[in-house]
């Protein structure tokens, strides 16, 4: 848009609405985390009376130091089990996806309609969660990193497909052929030709899933109980309830793990951007 | 099984295709994992929804656990306000999330800044934007109130008053998601062709009319995309009203989905998956209708 407007030529901005804008911005999602950072740094007593205050002594130290260390340095086991969940989480649900969404677009089988009925399904239907407790029972998996893992990529698969089969549908065939004709099999067509081209979609669908999975709450708290075991998002709920009057912790808290978010968010805004309206313009 | 191509490299055309170069054994792995862990619960809790249930033995009761459900006001209104949570949700989300793509996409100052800020609350975590704002509407201490008392208005207990917990909660959800809508939204409306507005400009026509008669008309898919997204997302919104309210006071902002937790927690695994039952079929009884309903009206730009 901003290219043809530009040729245009039609500069006069709107600067009443414009400073309106930036206003209420500030007002309605600024303050919120200007108010988390404050508290965060306040001593507890200050903390305590939730105002929208300049702290009278900045307590940033101390504070993180005692988040870190409360419970036994639960928050650092957290961030562990947080990083491996994400990490191969989101790896495995990457490969398994690209494999289903290569095959699934490229050659129309009698499976073709079942696997797009379910991939529909994967995002609409809301999962049984009492059901999955039991299968991973008898799998032996209840309350273990390995299946809470394996039970994120099930949930994740439908969307990373959906990414995936758009963009492989943008790479040519004559591909496929040419590497087909110097003999290449199954596996080395789609590992050694195909995975690299998908690079960019894949920075994308990491990108997303890994907030996604990071910031899951609901799978960790059915699957996965006890403070050995907790992620950081059940870190946080911890706290609210054992620091009932610790404010400034609790802040710290919500503030570190805001972090990385934070840091996918500078660093891949674009992406995260591309991966999450895919489904706004039908391609 | 790299060796078999090779050997046919001979015959470059290879007519007698024996293998696909796209077998049917790649979905397998993901296959294996979505059955297990989505299909198989999905399937069997419509069994388990039948039984009284403790993990390692059920007793089939019928439809006793249906009646409990349906009988118990708690239970029934958590029904009723799972709807009433979606649609106001959703219905929010399209509203603003359009007034501020259309805002976003016009010429403004700081609009890069204004983007990301809209944004950024889709990143962070549920439960620390739930109990921040926990915070903020606090009816004596929160900074909403103090604020609100400043101009002269009493703010109400946001999320203590029975009648208001529910929309407070719905307001945060919206808070936090109205950047995806809004991105949704801009998306849609960049890849307009400039030639309907330069023959608009042409024609004379006010902003007003821009808006009605190419920008609402030709968006809709970004509509259908974010009505689906947010309800979807809606009806089996838990994690949120559980920072907040945990479904209080009382019953008076419990959805299906805290419903779900709380009778698992208590041990009535039965009922809790009559729950899982009842919200899949709310579910399937709203989007997929409505999605075929969408795609039926699909526009080409």
């Amino acid at each position: 848009m901003t290219a043809a407007v530009e040729v245009r030529r039609k500069p006069r901005k709107n600067v009443t609405l414009s400073i309106v804008a930036i206003l209420l911005s500030i007002v309605v999602f600024v303050v919120p985390f200007v108010f988390i950072l404050l508290t965060a740094v306040k001593s507890r007593q200050e903390a305590s009376r939730l105002d929208f205050s300049w702290p009278t002594q900045f307590q940033f130290v101390q504070n993180f130091v005692d988040v870190v260390q409360a419970r036994d340095y639960m928050l650092i086991i957290a961030f562990i089990n947080s990083t491996i969940l994400t990490v191969a989480s989101v790896a495995i649900m990457v490969v398994l996806a690209a494999m289903v969404a290569f095959v699934l677009q490229r050659r129309r089988t009698r499976w073709t309609g079942l696997v797009n009925f379910l991939v529909l399904s994967g995002l609409i239907i809301p999962p049984a969660v009492v059901p999955t407790i039991w299968v991973l029972q008898k799998l032996g998996l209840f309350r273990t990193m390995p299946g809470l893992i394996l039970v994120e990529v099930a949930f994740g698969l439908s969307f990373c497909i959906l990414l995936f089969r758009a963009f492989i549908a943008t790479i040519p065939r004559e591909l496929d052929e040419a590497a087909i004709i110097d003999g290449a099999g199954p596996m080395r067509l789609f590992f050694r030709v195909i995975l690299p081209l998908l690079r960019s979609v894949i920075i994308t669908i990491v990108v997303v899933q890994s907030v996604t999975v990071f910031n899951d709450f609901v799978n960790p708290l059915y699957l996965l109980p006890g403070d050995q075991n907790a992620t950081v998002q059940l870190t946080l709920y911890n706290f609210s309830s054992s620091y009932s009057t610790q404010y400034n912790l609790l802040f710290m808290d919500i503030l570190l793990i805001t972090i990385p978010p934070l840091i996918m968010f500078l660093f891949f805004n674009k992406r995260i951007v591309a991966g999450m309206t895919a489904g706004a313009i039908k391609g | 099984m790299e060796a078999r191509p090779r050997t046919s490299v001979a015959g470059p055309a290879a007519p007698g295709r024996k293998k696909s170069p796209y077998p049917s054994w790649f979905y397998l792995p993901a296959a294996i994992v979505y059955a297990v862990l989505f299909l198989v619960p999905t399937v069997t809790s419509f069994y388990f929804s039948l039984t009284r249930w403790s993990i390692f033995d059920s007793q089939f009761i019928g439809f006793d656990n249906y009646v409990t459900f349906f009988r118990e006001p708690a239970l029934v209104s958590g029904l009723w306000h799972t709807v009433v949570y979606a649609v106001i949700t959703s219905g929010l989300k399209v509203v603003l999330g359009l007034g501020l793509a259309v805002l976003l996409t016009s010429q403004i100052i700081g609009r890069g800044y204004l983007r990301s800020v809209v944004f950024f609350p889709v990143l962070v975590s549920t439960i620390g934007v739930g109990l921040t704002f926990t915070i903020l509407m606090d009816p004596e201490e929160g900074l909403i109130n103090e604020s609100l008392s400043l101009i002269g208005i009493q703010g109400p207990g946001w999320l203590t008053d029975p009648s208001y917990a529910l929309v407070s909660v719905a307001l945060v959800d919206v808070w936090k998601g109205v950047g995806l809508a809004t991105l949704i939204y801009i998306a849609g409306i960049v890849s307009i062709p400039q030639e309907y507005f330069e023959a608009a400009r042409v024609d004379g026509a006010t902003a007003w009319q821009n808006f009605r008669r190419i920008v609402l008309p030709l968006a809709r898919p970004a509509t259908f995309t974010v009505i689906l997204l947010s309800l979807i997302g809606g009806l089996r919104s838990f994690d949120l009203i559980w920072a907040m309210t945990r479904g209080g006071p009382g019953f008076t902002s419990d959805v299906i989905a805290s419903v779900i937790y709380k009778q698992y927690q208590a041990g009535f695994y039965g009922l809790s998956t009559a729950g899982n039952v009842v919200l899949f079929l709310l579910v399937t009884a709203i989007i997929f209708p409505l999605s075929r309903f969408l795609n039926s009206k699909e526009v080409d730009l």
